[in-house]
C-alpha cells in the first residue's frame, strides 16, 4: 500500500516537476508568474490525442506503435513550443516595461483565451486517449508498476538531466543564467535578451508539452480545464523548491506529488486538491525563498 | 511614392507571415479547411486593421482628450448624477422581469467590484481570491438564516462582521508578502475556501448547497417581488458609491494611494503601512460580505459552484476594465461585464474567448482601463 502510493506519487511528481520547470525558468528571467503555462500543458495533452489520432487514421500506429508515439511526442513539443513562443510575443513582450501587475493580468487573459479556444474547437466533453500499453507492468514486492508509470518516471528523469546539462554547459544556457541574474548587464555584454527570453519560453513550453502528453496517456482522459489545477500545482512545486531555482523545481515537483498521493491515501482524498494550496500558502508565509532557494534582499 | 509602396509591401509581407503562422498553429484543432479559412480571413484583416489603425490614431487621440476634459467637468457638477439616477430608478417600471433580474445582478457585482477596487485599485494589492469573501458572506448569511432563524436585517450585520473579520485574519499573515506572491496566496485562499465549502458536508451541505433562505422583510412586509428587491440592492449600491467617494478623499484613502505608488516613500512620510493595508483588505471584505448577503437573499439558494476562481477573475476584470481606482469606471465596468454576456447570448461560446483576448489587449493598449484617466504607476 505505502509502496504503491510512493510509486503513484513519484509518477505524478515527475509530471509536476516538468511543468514546474517552465514556471521557474520564466520567473527566474522575467519575474513573471506565467499563469498561462498550465494551458500550454493542456494544449500538449490535447495535441497528443489529436496527432496520435491522425497517425492512427493514416495507419502509422498499426505499422509501428513506438514510431507513432515518438512522432506524436515530437510534433506535440513543436506545436506547444510554438504556442509558448507566440504567447510570449503577443501578450508579454509589449508589457516588458509596464507595471508589474500588468503582465500577470495579461497572463490570466491568455489562460482564459486558450481554455476557451480549446473548448470551442474541441468541444466541452472529455477526450479519451486511446490505450496503447494497457495495464501491463511488473510486480515489485506485490506492488504494481505499470510500464507507463515507469516510462513517465524515466523519461522525466532523462529530460531533467538533459535540461540541467543544457543550462550548465551550453552557451545558450550560460546566456540564460546571465539574463536571469541581470538583464541589462547581460545585454551590455552582447546577449540578445529578447532571444533568450523566447528560448526560455520555447523550452518551458516543450517540457509542458511532454508532461501533457504523458499525463493524457496516464489518466486516459483530457479536459479543457485541466491546465488550471495542474498549473497551480506545478507553480506550488516551483515555489516549494525555491522559485527561479531549477533543481528546486524538480525536487519540489516530486515532493508535491508524494505529499498529494500520500495525503489522499492516509488523510482525506476529498481535500486532495487543497493540499497544494495549503502548502503554497504555508511555504510563502514561512519561507518564501523555498526549500532550496536563497533569501534575496529587496532592491530599491 | 516608393516609400508608400515600400511600406505597403512590408505590411503585406508581415500579414502573410502572421496569417500563415496562425493557420499552422490552428491546424491540429480544426483541420485543414478551417485553417485555410483562418488564413484567408487574417490575410485580409491584418492589413486592413493596421492601415486603418495608422489613419485612426490621430482621431483616437482627439477623442481621448475630449473624454479627459469631460471627466474633469462631470464629477464637479453633481446635477449630472441625478440625470443618470432617474432612468436607474425607473428600471422596474415597464421593464420585463428578465431585465430587472439582470439589473439586480449588476447591482450586486457593482458592490463587489467597488470592494475589490479598494484593495486593488487604491492600495495596489492584487487579490485573485476575492470571491472567498463573497462566499463567506453568502454562506454566513445563509447559515444564520436557515439554521438559526435570523431575519435579513439581523443576519446581514453578523454575516458582514464575520466576513470582515475573515478578511482581517487572513490578511495578517498574508500581507507579509508583496506583488505576485501576495496574488498567489490570495488565490490559494479562495480555492481553499471553495474546496472546504464543497467538502464540509455536515456544515455547508457540500456541493448540494443551502436552500430555503427566507426573503428579506422591510417593516414587516416581505420583499418578494423582483422590483422591490431591485430597490433594496440599489439602496446598497448608492450607499457603497457614496461611502467610497468619501473614503477616497479621506486621510485613509490618500494613504492607500500613497502606499500603492511607493511603499517606502509612504512609510518615510509616516504612513503606518501594515495598518493601512489591513484597513484596506478588511474594508474590501466588508463590501464583499454585503454583496454575499444580497446574493444569498436574492437567490434563496447558494452552492460552492457560484464561488469559483473564474468569479474572482471576472470581478477583477470589472475593476480593471473600468479603470483601477475610479468609482465611476468600476461601476461602468461591472454593468458592462454583466450586461455584455446577456446581449451576446447568441454567440455565448465566444464570449469568454473575447474576454480573454480583451484582457490582453486592454493591458497592452490601455492598462489604466477604459475610463481611468490617470496613467497607471510605471514603477516596477
Amino acid at each position: 500500500m505505502l509502496l504503491q502510493q510512493l510509486i503513484n506519487g513519484l509518477t505524478l511528481g515527475s509530471v509536476y516537476a516538468l511543468i514546474a520547470l517552465g514556471y521557474t525558468m520564466v520567473y527566474g528571467i522575467l519575474e513573471l508568474i506565467n499563469f498561462a503555462h498550465g494551458e500550454i500543458y493542456m494544449l500538449g495533452a490535447y495535441l497528443g490525442i489529436i496527432i496520435l489520432g491522425f497517425f492512427t487514421a493514416v495507419g502509422l500506429t498499426a505499422y509501428s506503435v513506438p514510431l507513432a508515439l515518438f512522432l506524436t511526442l515530437l510534433l506535440t513539443v513543436v506545436f506547444c513550443a510554438s504556442y509558448g513562443f507566440t504567447v510570449e510575443k503577443i501578450a508579454y513582450r509589449p508589457l516588458r516595461s509596464a507595471p508589474k501587475l500588468s503582465p500577470l493580468i495579461s497572463a490570466i487573459g491568455v489562460s482564459i483565451f486558450l481554455q476557451n479556444y480549446v473548448m470551442i474547437t474541441q468541444g466541452a466533453t472529455d477526450k479519451v486517449f486511446p490505450s496503447l500499453a494497457g495495464d501491463a507492468g511488473i510486480d515489485v514486492f506485490s506492488t504494481r508498476v505499470t510500464f507507463l508509470q515507469a516510462s513517465i518516471i524515466v523519461v522525466s528523469g532523462i529530460i531533467m538531466a538533459l535540461l540541467h546539462a543544457f543550462i550548465r554547459k551550453t552557451k545558450t544556457g550560460k546566456a540564460m543564467r546571465a539574463v536571469a541574474q541581470d538583464k541589462s548587464m547581460a545585454s551590455l555584454v552582447g546577449i540578445n535578451t529578447d532571444t533568450i527570453i523566447s528560448v526560455t519560453f520555447i523550452i518551458g513550453s516543450g517540457l509542458a508539452a511532454i508532461a501533457g502528453l504523458m499525463v493524457s496517456m496516464y489518466y486516459g482522459l483530457v479536459n479543457y480545464f485541466i491546465g488550471y489545477s495542474a498549473g497551480i500545482k506545478a507553480f506550488t512545486a516551483a515555489v516549494l523548491g525555491g522559485i527561479g531555482n531549477i533543481p528546486g523545481a524538480m525536487f519540489g515537483g516530486i515532493l508535491l506529488g508524494l505529499i498529494e498521493s500520500l495525503g489522499s491515501a492516509y488523510i482525506s482524498s476529498e481535500y486532495k486538491d487543497a493540499y497544494a494550496f495549503i502548502i503554497l500558502i504555508v511555504i510563502l508565509l514561512v519561507r518564501p525563498a523555498g526549500l532550496l532557494g536563497r533569501d534575496s534582499e529587496e532592491k530599491i | 511614392m516608393t516609400a508608400i509602396t515600400d511600406r505597403f509591401s512590408r505590411v503585406l509581407l508581415r500579414s502573410v507571415i502572421i496569417s500563415l503562422w496562425s493557420a499552422v498553429l490552428f491546424l491540429p484543432f480544426r483541420g485543414i479547411r478551417a485553417s485555410a479559412m483562418l488564413f484567408g480571413v487574417l490575410l485580409i484583416a491584418i492589413p486592413v486593421i493596421s492601415l486603418a489603425g495608422s489613419w485612426l490614431s490621430p482621431l483616437l487621440a482627439a477623442t481621448s482628450s475630449v473624454r479627459e476634459r469631460m471627466g474633469s467637468i462631470l464629477p464637479k457638477d453633481r446635477r449630472y448624477i441625478i440625470l443618470f439616477l432617474l432612468p436607474v430608478l425607473a428600471v422596474p417600471f415597464g421593464a420585463e422581469n428578465y431585465i430587472i433580474d439582470v439589473a439586480v445582478l449588476a447591482g450586486i457585482y457593482i458592490i463587489l467590484a467597488l470592494g475589490l477596487n479598494v484593495v486593488v485599485g487604491y492600495t495596489g494589492l492584487l487579490n485573485l481570491g476575492f470571491v472567498a469573501y463573497y462566499a463567506i458572506g453568502a454562506y454566513s448569511f445563509a447559515l444564520l438564516n436557515t439554521k438559526l432563524g435570523f431575519g435579513f436585517w439581523s443576519a446581514m450585520p453578523v454575516a458582514v462582521i464575520i466576513t470582515t473579520l475573515a478578511g482581517f485574519l487572513f490578511a495578517v499573515p498574508a500581507l507579509r508578502l508583496k506583488g505576485d506572491y501576495l496574488a498567489l496566496v490570495t488565490l490559494g485562499f479562495g480555492e481553499i475556501v471553495r474546496i472546504t465549502l464543497n467538502n464540509w458536508d455536515s456544515f455547508t451541505n457540500g456541493p448540494n448547497g443551502i436552500g430555503g433562505i427566507t426573503a428579506p422583510t422591510l417593516a414587516g412586509m416581505p420583499i418578494e417581488t423582483l422590483s422591490a428587491y431591485y430597490y433594496l440592492v440599489l439602496f446598497f449600491v448608492i450607499i457603497a458609491v457614496l461611502v467610497m467617494g468619501r473614503v477616497q478623499r479621506s486621510k485613509v484613502g490618500r494613504a492607500w494611494v500613497a502606499l500603492r505608488e511607493d511603499e517606502i516613500a509612504a512609510s518615510a512620510m509616516g504612513v503606518p503601512i501594515t495598518m493601512y493595508k489591513l484597513y484596506s483588505v478588511s474594508f474590501g471584505a466588508f463590501w464583499a460580505g454585503i454583496a454575499g448577503c444580497l446574493f444569498a437573499a436574492k437567490m434563496r439558494f447558494i452552492s460552492p459552484e457560484s464561488f469559483t476562481f473564474m468569479e474572482s477573475v471576472l470581478i477583477l476584470c470589472m475593476v480593471i476594465l473600468g479603470g483601477l481606482g475610479s468609482i465611476g469606471g468600476v461601476v461602468v465596468g461591472a454593468v458592462f461585464l454583466v450586461v455584455l454576456p446577456e446581449v451576446l447570448r447568441e454567440v455565448q461560446m465566444y464570449r469568454m474567448l473575447a474576454l480573454g483576448a480583451g484582457i490582453i489587449l486592454l493591458m497592452i493598449f490601455r492598462p489604466q482601463g477604459l475610463f481611468g484617466g490617470r496613467v497607471a504607476s510605471t514603477r516596477r
